[in-house]
């Protein structure tokens, strides 16, 4: 496998995983540019969510290389792959519902991160400012102390890419971050979504082809483990392949 | 500390109830009944250190270990070495084949004080192993399960695996740990006999002044910012692990602080009821102690010492009287607080006893208020 | 500790102690195949087994009495009988406590746990309270005793090889249920996901039950088995659940393969050190093995890499 350095935030290479034969991904090589906007495309079972999985450890991989800032991500624990700068969000809101809001972005704080500093950890002005300037990006500012379970599901959805953004991690990975939510509430998230995306690579999981075109500055489309297409959202759009297996009829 | 790091640590309605154990304990118990009771709640006590780790592991963390017993015996079973080795002089053992060693060892055909059990001529060394040994172990435990991914039911089948071995071990090598009998015929410390009404005196103190420090220091993780994350990870273990933490770590450290407080229990129990044995610390012992934390309240860390107090209270009193009936009474239990209170002894206060005493508490401070107010006012015309 | 023996005597002894641990495999299988269908497929911990298995001893004490005393010359068969008896004695408990304990508590594995443990010690003093606090023990009929001679001082029992049939036959039968039948595909679409199971009229809450049923019947079936190694107490049960629990997990929880593998594996690890050592040291080191194996590879021998 090649490992020479490149300037690209994110460089996947040969990237394979099989579960009991069955590969998931299969040899997927893409790259993320420094503030680029990638979302990834495809019908269900395209191995799109497990990509995302390789690339925060979570899963771990077959055969192939996960580069981010020339790092090897492969190797990695997930807390390293969070600390080195890889924030994750997922397709179900997973919040601490028996915490409250404050609670929940001040625990995402990237400080105290060992036993002996969660001991010790203060809420100095800080944490409460951070907290402050987040909940208002994420439009929860007046529900600091309600318990996150009380949130409606869009507000949860809101709540944990609030969690990553406190966290100011350089490359973000949204999971459908606006399925299940209202008309009112997608307009909202993608409003956020631009916002935050300023100054980081992102990578995002999403089906609402409108939305896509809204957002991205290239497009990959996931077809069994491999990519059918990369381009521009329009570029893709046009492929026939692409119309064939996933937006066709 | 100063005062606000205070009043986070220990908010208002926390420090009442601080108060009010400390009070029934320090203050009622001792005043209100013998010796020879107050020494069983001393017993019933040692227990309460157990439940207050439980709180810690199982409600707040999630981690259910069904091998407490295991830490609660080395614990003891330290504390027991000391003080058999004391009882075991030269002079004491003249007429054993082999004097100076333990009873038991001679009984075994042992002539020589295995080396295991050499350090524990020193106090200090004593001291230092009820607490460290345990933490030692729990920690190779928590390693070996934790950083694997392992936990709930996986983790509280293990534990109770442990707790058998330890048993089984324990009375399989009756030479080296007294076997089925246990430790007995514990006398002196430092040649102050641990025998008297005034040794009780001072022991059930002791017990009550280390519980306090336990549950200081457990009132004090809950309230960090490693208690919030025990409750996150409780609920969602990826997401924790996926804010950058290394989640295994704060179990580890948990499990040990657990373990930790089981075996000072063990030692006081040692130190009061005067005999440690394997029947203490196996599958049953275990699981009960698991009962004293639920029937507590497994959110409330005094809550589990109210739990183990009337948990074992009830096994006494029961027991004595109608023997059949206590198992019974005791299945019953572990159903009912599973079934019917999962919150045990503590959600049943929150939830009926706490808005009766907070409507009290109000109307009599509206009524002081109406006071101050109408004295104000006559003040004035005078 | 092998040195006083010379390899032909080493190898006798092992085969020795291999047929003899035939029994204690026989009763790990049969308890362990009820507690894996039960843990495996319903996620839910029985404290309790060990108490249905002795149910089932207990109704094989019963059947043998009655046997010898209004029906001597039929004897020979009790054996059968009683097992079947047991079955059904052990599976109805396991249906009743399905319905009054378990079905409230599937969300919160860690609860089920302590409620079945309140449920053994009821069960226990019950046990105590009618059948008293001495252990019994059943007469088998003549064509069970004795053994085969295979050479000078390797000796197969003829009750081990009979008990070992019975549970290879029992596991097959479970198996081809599980893995054949309408029934077993709708267990294990109820465990897969169970809204779904219910959408497509499935009956979850009925074969929830019937599967614990099953489990606990197996157990008491195991229990006849038991009556064959040991004299049957009030707490006998509570001996074995924790091996029983540790060969299921060891197994691989999903995996009758493994659950059979691995029973095999602790009883004659256990057997053959037996003879070796003390009885006491024997079960330690056992057990001391596998919560190390299990340290080492937590998911148990057989299991999938699967996608989450």
């Amino acid at each position: 496998m090649s490992s020479s350095n490149t300037d690209f935030v994110l460089a996947v290479e040969g990237l394979t995983v099989s579960f009991d034969g069955f590969k998931a991904v299969n040899d997927l090589s893409f790259y993320v540019d420094k503030n680029e906007i990638r979302v990834i495309v495809g019908p269900n079972g395209a191995g799109k969510t497990t990509v995302l999985d390789l690339i925060c450890g979570r899963t771990k991989s077959t055969e192939g290389s996960i580069k981010f800032r020339n790092r090897e991500l492969t190797k990695m624990k997930e807390h390293q792959i969070v600390r080195a700068g890889v924030g994750r969000k997922f397709q179900t809101p997973s919040i601490y519902g028996d915490l409250s809001v404050f609670e929940n972005l001040e625990i995402s704080f990237p400080r105290g991160r060992s036993v002996f500093g969660a001991l010790v950890f203060k809420r100095d002005a800080e944490v409460l400012n951070r907290v402050d300037e987040v909940a208002d990006m994420i439009f929860l500012k007046d529900l600091l102390h309600t318990r996150a379970d009380l949130l409606s599901h869009g507000q949860k959805q809101w709540l944990e890419i609030g969690m990553l953004l406190i966290q100011d991690p350089e490359l973000l990975m949204l999971d459908e971050p606006v399925a299940g939510m209202s008309v009112a509430e997608r307009r909202k998230t993608a409003e956020l979504l631009r916002r935050i995306t300023k100054d980081r690579s992102v990578i995002v999981i999403e089906h609402d082809m409108q939305f896509v075109a809204e957002i991205a500055d290239k497009v990959t489309v996931l077809h069994q483990g491999k990519i059918l297409a990369e381009g521009t959202a329009e570029d893709v759009k046009k492929d026939e392949k692409v119309i064939e297996v996933y937006l066709g009829h | 500390m100063s005062y606000a790091g205070f009043k986070t640590l220990f908010p208002k309605s926390d420090l009442i109830g601080f108060a009010v154990l400390a009070f029934i304990l320090v203050v009622v118990l001792p005043l209100g009944v013998d010796i020879f009771r107050l020494n069983l709640i001393g017993k019933y006590l040692t227990y309460a250190f157990v439940a207050v780790g439980l709180v810690l592991c199982w409600g707040s963390g999630g981690i259910l270990s069904l091998g407490q017993g295991v830490f609660f015996g080395v614990g003891g079973y330290a504390m027991a070495m000391f003080l058999k080795l004391e009882a075991s002089s030269p002079e004491n053992t003249a007429i054993q084949s082999t004097p100076g060693i333990p009873d038991f060892m001679d009984w075994n055909q042992i002539t020589e004080l295995p080396w295991f059990w050499q350090p524990f001529h020193s106090l200090t060394f004593t001291v230092l192993a009820i607490i460290i040994v345990p933490s030692i172990f729990a920690y190779i435990i928590g390693v070996a399960m934790f950083k694997r991914r392992v936990g709930g039911v996986y983790f509280a089948i293990i534990t109770q695996a442990v707790a058998a071995i330890m048993t089984i071990l324990v009375i399989g090598q009756q030479g080296y740990t007294g076997g089925v009998n246990g430790i007995t015929d514990l006398r002196t410390l430092h040649g102050w006999d641990i025998r008297t009404d005034e040794a009780k005196y001072v022991f059930y103190f002791l017990c009550v002044f280390l519980l306090f420090v336990c549950l200081a220091v457990a009132q004090f993780v809950r309230k960090s910012k490693l208690g919030r994350l025990l409750v996150a990870m409780r609920e969602m273990e990826d997401r924790v692990r996926f804010s950058g933490y290394d989640v295994s770590n704060f179990k580890i450290f948990v499990f040990c602080l657990g373990s930790a407080f089981a075996a000072i229990g063990g030692a006081m129990f040692t130190l009061q009821v005067g005999f440690m044995s394997p029947t203490l610390v196996g599958i049953v012992p275990s699981i009960e102690m698991v009962i004293f934390c639920a029937v507590g309240g497994r959110l409330s860390i005094l809550g589990a010492v109210y739990g183990a107090l009337v948990v074992n209270w009830a096994k006494t009193t029961l027991s004595e009287s109608f023997p059949e009936l206590w198992l019974f009474a005791m299945g019953a239990l572990f159903i009912a607080v599973v079934m019917a209170f999962p919150n045990g002894l503590a959600g049943l206060y929150s939830k009926y006893c706490e808005p009766f005493i907070k409507k009290k508490y109000n109307s009599i401070r509206a009524n002081r208020k109406g006071d101050v107010v109408a004295k104000g006012a006559t003040h004035e015309q005078q | 500790m092998f040195a006083d023996y010379s390899t032909s005597e080493l190898m006798s002894i092992f085969a020795m102690q291999g047929f003899a641990g035939l029994i204690l495999f026989s009763v790990f299988v049969l308890m362990a195949l009820g507690l894996a269908i039960i843990f495996g497929q319903m996620g839910v911990i029985n404290m309790a087994h060990g108490e249905f298995m002795i149910l089932g001893a207990y109704v094989t004490y019963l059947t043998s009495n009655v046997f010898s005393e209004y029906m001597p010359s039929m004897f020979g068969s009790y054996f059968f009988i009683a097992m079947i008896l047991a079955f059904i004695a052990a599976g109805a408990l396991g249906m009743f406590v399905e319905w009054a304990l378990i079905r409230h508590l599937y969300k919160r594995p860690l609860d089920t746990l302590l409620a079945t443990w309140g449920l053994s010690l009821i069960l226990q003093q019950i046990y105590r309270s009618v059948f008293g606090a001495r252990e019994v023990g059943v007469t088998l009929p003549d064509w069970l005793m004795g053994s085969f001679q295979l050479s000078e001082i390797v000796e197969v029992p003829i009750n081990g090889i009979f008990v070992m049939t019975l549970a290879i036959g029992i596991s097959l039968a479970v198996a081809a249920l599980m893995y054949k039948s309408r029934w077993g595909i709708q267990v294990r679409s109820v465990v897969q996901n169970r809204p779904m199971a219910g959408a497509v009229g499935i009956n979850t809450s009925k074969v929830d039950r019937l599967t614990f049923g099953l489990g606990c019947g197996i157990a008491g079936v195991a229990g006849s088995a038991f009556t064959m190694i040991g004299s049957t107490g009030p707490t006998s049960g509570q001996l074995y659940i924790v091996d029983t629990f540790l060969v299921v997990v060891f197994g691989g929880a999903a995996s009758l393969l493994g659950t059979i593998a691995s029973a095999f594996t602790i009883s004659q690890a256990q057997s053959t050190m037996e003879f070796f050592l003390s009885g006491s040291m024997a079960k330690v080191l056992t057990l001391l093995f596998v919560v190390v194996i299990l340290m080492l590879r937590p998911q148990g021998l057989f299991s999938l890499k699967v996608r989450r």
